[in-house]
């Protein structure tokens, strides 16, 4: 065994002893279904002392942003390090002690594009979890065609006057800062005239209107900009070049929102969720050759996500392949839902029956598609970037 | 399924491995030249096939003791895709890779055979399924026995490379009845041995295929593999083998139609346009790309799961045939209906691509014998 190899092993034994000792057993094992995630932020209140603790705990070792500096509240791991922790901590089923759009999307955007005294003030309050950030980049003129926002900051000398509308801000009635991409020159093509600015939700000003869903269900927010001040220094890399950012993130979300749908569905593999419905329901032959199908095409997906994470650890980037992980994830996952439906037949279109829970999630999975980028846009990218095919 | 010590991107000699196979495949094998082997009449080219001898890959599964170069299975899926994708026809799949793998398992009597195929020198054929699908529990075929001989009586209706193999494996029954999985034998002959009577079928891929009618060819204990009635455990590591290499031809056999497509979008004009940049058709090539590689990772981890646990593979060469089945039928489909009429034609090579995937869709088990298998170790 190499020296680095050696030392893996000893961060392993070393991490998990430490999950062990530290994350409160009753969290240990436990569903993650929407009331186990701790999201942080000014408005958040703990379901118990658990999740407090474990928050405070892991906080303190820098956990809850492995690969960030020290300095801001992470640990600093290395990739194969941080592979490592996810895998102990998913051994040993311990939740993530906290998540949010802080550390998944603006810290990675501040760590590559912010200046000191931005990283200085935002980064560590996304890793204690005291403030939970929101996205604002839809409008109600620009889902697909995103770089045609219309939402303005004006230069007012002092301070940024912005004025708006936002559309498909997720959780906005529950954050406490927005990363919003406005525009800050209407003659320059549309994505040259773009910036990144970040702004607190508290400011007079901005107002939040929750969107009921085909679910049921208030994820997405309409968010109101009126003659909301901002200060100067809220503006993140070069004044008009926001759009440079916004692509860097949407990398990184692509590839979360396609990994989220791999191989599992809330913890349940096709064969787990046949083996908990009623009866055989698998004695149906049609039903029989679909849950095959999907659970051969979700293997192959997964080892997919494994090799391209392997490609990515190599130091070999992923780019605009992205794309595809993004496109074959949430079909699969659309698809998955459909087949969990057909197999809990009547059961399964009760709000609130024996399987309580499903209905709200399949049409959850409806958005999959067309959150983070349609599948049509992915296409669009895997056809002009990879395929390298012409323009109209 | 992956060990993460498994990466299942390509290390760098297997990187060099593929683009010494792609160079040379598409100087000294070109789809043109299957075109050239059609026309005249023959299966194979015998200098592609001594040329491939020369480089080792005949030797890809074979040990060093026996002067292969023992590459593993990666390494020969590797070699699979790449001749997949310009559809070069030798006997690799059933010597190289099923025969070897079978007989590297066979003790040290099977030392002399395994040289054979490594330098090039034997060929072999697989002679299993008796009607038009992959089931070899269902083999019927009599092995009658006579003291320390048995006659072998029957018809194996389907059998690749069977005109032309040198010496034959045959699995037949020496007790039991067709559709017992114990009972079988299998032999190893020569394909000359009296009684054999060998039928070329004019298949659609052009390739060697044959009927083989055994009528009481004699065989002895000395030429079973493995244990008498315990012949699928002796056929196992080859039947794998075959599948994973032929789920690799499958799969690079995708990617080289699509990327013969993709130059035709991007030459072809219509409407006062390239039809490459309709988006119609750009959706179309990206939903087949996407296809192709979700498919290559199946393809790497069934290769990897042979090198590092052969006893525990059946999962993963399972998902990769299913998957590869699937995907060169999206990619030839695709192929022929975005190269319109032209594709149609049999001046076009694309049409023999639509053919080969469709032998190698049914060879060795159709996309619905491994999703069953897969089902199975799924629970389901």
């Amino acid at each position: 065994m190499s020296d680095a190899t050696e030392d893996l092993a000893a961060f392993r034994a070393d991490i998990a002893a430490w999950i062990s000792a530290n994350c409160p057993a009753p969290l240990l094992g436990r569903p993650m279904d929407e009331n186990a995630i701790v999201w942080g932020g000014r408005k958040w209140t703990f379901t118990d002392d658990n999740q407090r603790l474990w928050l405070e705990r892991a906080v303190a070792r820098g956990l809850t942003a492995p690969r960030w500096p020290v300095e801001y509240g992470g640990a600093a791991l290395s990739r194969a390090q941080e592979k490592i922790y996810r895998e102990e901590m998913e051994r040993l089923g311990a939740p993530p002690p906290l998540e949010s759009f802080g550390l998944w999307m603006l810290g990675p955007a501040l760590l590559e594009f912010g200046n000191a005294e931005q990283k200085a003030e935002h980064l560590p309050k996304i890793t204690r979890g005291e403030i939970r950030w929101c996205q604002g980049y839809s409008e109600p003129g620009a889902g697909s065609d995103l770089a045609n926002v219309q939402t303005r900051a004006e230069d007012m000398g002092d301070h940024w006057l912005v004025n708006g509308q936002k559309i498909w801000t997720s959780y906005a009635d529950r954050a406490d800062w927005i990363f919003a991409l406005v525009r800050t020159d209407r003659d320059a093509p549309k994505h040259k005239g773009i910036s990144f600015l970040l702004m607190d939700m508290e400011t007079p000003g901005i107002t939040t209107r929750p969107i009921r869903l085909i679910s049921g269900k208030s994820p997405f927010c309409e968010t109101f900009f009126d003659n909301v001040k901002v200060p100067k220094t809220n503006l993140v890399g070069e004044l008009n070049r926001g759009w440079d950012i916004a692509k860097y993130l949407l990398t990184h979300e692509r590839e979360m929102i396609g990994g989220g749908a791999r191989g599992l569905l809330g913890g349940r593999s096709v064969s787990q969720i046949l083996a908990s419905q009623e009866g055989d329901v698998m004695a149906d032959p049609v039903l029989r050759a679909e849950a095959m199908q999907l659970e051969v095409d979700a293997l192959a997906f997964g080892l997919t996500m494994e090799r391209y994470k392997d490609q990515a650890e190599a130091g070999r980037g992923v780019g605009n392949a992205s794309a595809m992980l993004k496109y074959y994830g949430t079909e699969l996952n659309k698809r998955r839902y459909e087949l969990l439906m057909a197999t809990a037949g009547s059961e399964g279109v009760e709000w609130d029956g024996t399987q309580g829970g499903l209905a709200p999630e399949w049409l959850r999975t409806k958005a999959n598609s067309i959150e983070g980028g349609t599948t049509e846009v992915m296409l669009d990218i895997i056809a002009k970037r990879v395929l390298e095919m012409p323009n109209q | 399924m992956n060990d993460m010590t498994q990466s299942l991107l390509d290390t760098e000699d297997e990187v060099m491995l593929r683009d010494a196979a792609r160079g040379f495949l598409t100087d000294a094998s070109p789809v043109s030249g299957l075109r050239a082997n059609r026309d005249a009449g023959r299966a194979h080219d015998p200098a592609l096939w001594a040329e491939m001898a020369q480089m080792g890959w005949t030797g890809v599964l074979v040990p060093e003791a026996a002067g292969g170069a023992d590459m593993g299975h990666r390494a020969a899926g590797i070699l699979a895709e790449e001749m997949g994708r310009t559809l070069a026809a030798s006997p690799f799949l059933s010597t190289a890779v099923i025969a070897a793998s079978v007989l590297r398992d066979a003790g040290p009597r099977a030392h002399g055979a395994l040289q054979a195929i490594a330098a090039g020198e034997a060929t072999y054929a697989l002679a299993l399924d008796e009607g038009p699908k992959f089931a070899p529990a269902a083999t019927a075929m009599q092995a009658e026995r006579q003291g320390n001989a048995f006659r072998l009586s029957g018809a194996k209706a389907f059998v690749a490379d069977g005109t032309t193999a040198a010496r034959i494996l045959v699995l037949a029954r020496t007790s039991g009845a067709a559709g017992d999985a114990d009972g079988l034998t299998l032999f190893d002959i020569d394909a000359a041995r009296a009684g054999l009577d060998r039928q070329a079928l004019s298949t659609i891929d052009s390739r060697d295929h044959a009927r083989l009618v055994f009528d009481a060819v004699e065989a002895t204990g000395d030429d079973i593999i493995g244990d008498l009635d315990n012949g699928l455990a002796a056929l196992r590591p080859g039947l794998q083998a075959g599948q994973a290499a032929l789920a690799a031809e499958l799969t690079g056999l995708a990617g080289g139609a699509a990327a013969i497509t993709l130059g035709y979008l991007k030459d072809r004009r219509q409407f006062d346009r390239t039809i490459g940049s309709f988006q119609a058709l750009q959706h179309r090539a990206a939903h087949l790309w996407s296809e192709i590689e979700v498919t290559a990772s199946a393809i790497a981890n069934a290769g990897r799961r042979l090198d590092a646990t052969p006893a525990d593979a059946s999962l993963a060469v399972s998902l990769a045939k299913a998957r590869a089945a699937q995907t060169a039928k999206l990619a030839v489909s695709e192929a022929v209906q975005m190269h319109g009429g032209i594709g149609m034609t049999d001046a076009h090579d694309i049409g023999f691509f639509m053919k080969r995937a469709r032998v190698g869709a049914e060879w060795l088990g159709d996309y619905g014998h491994h999703a069953a298998i897969i089902a199975a170790a799924r629970g389901f």
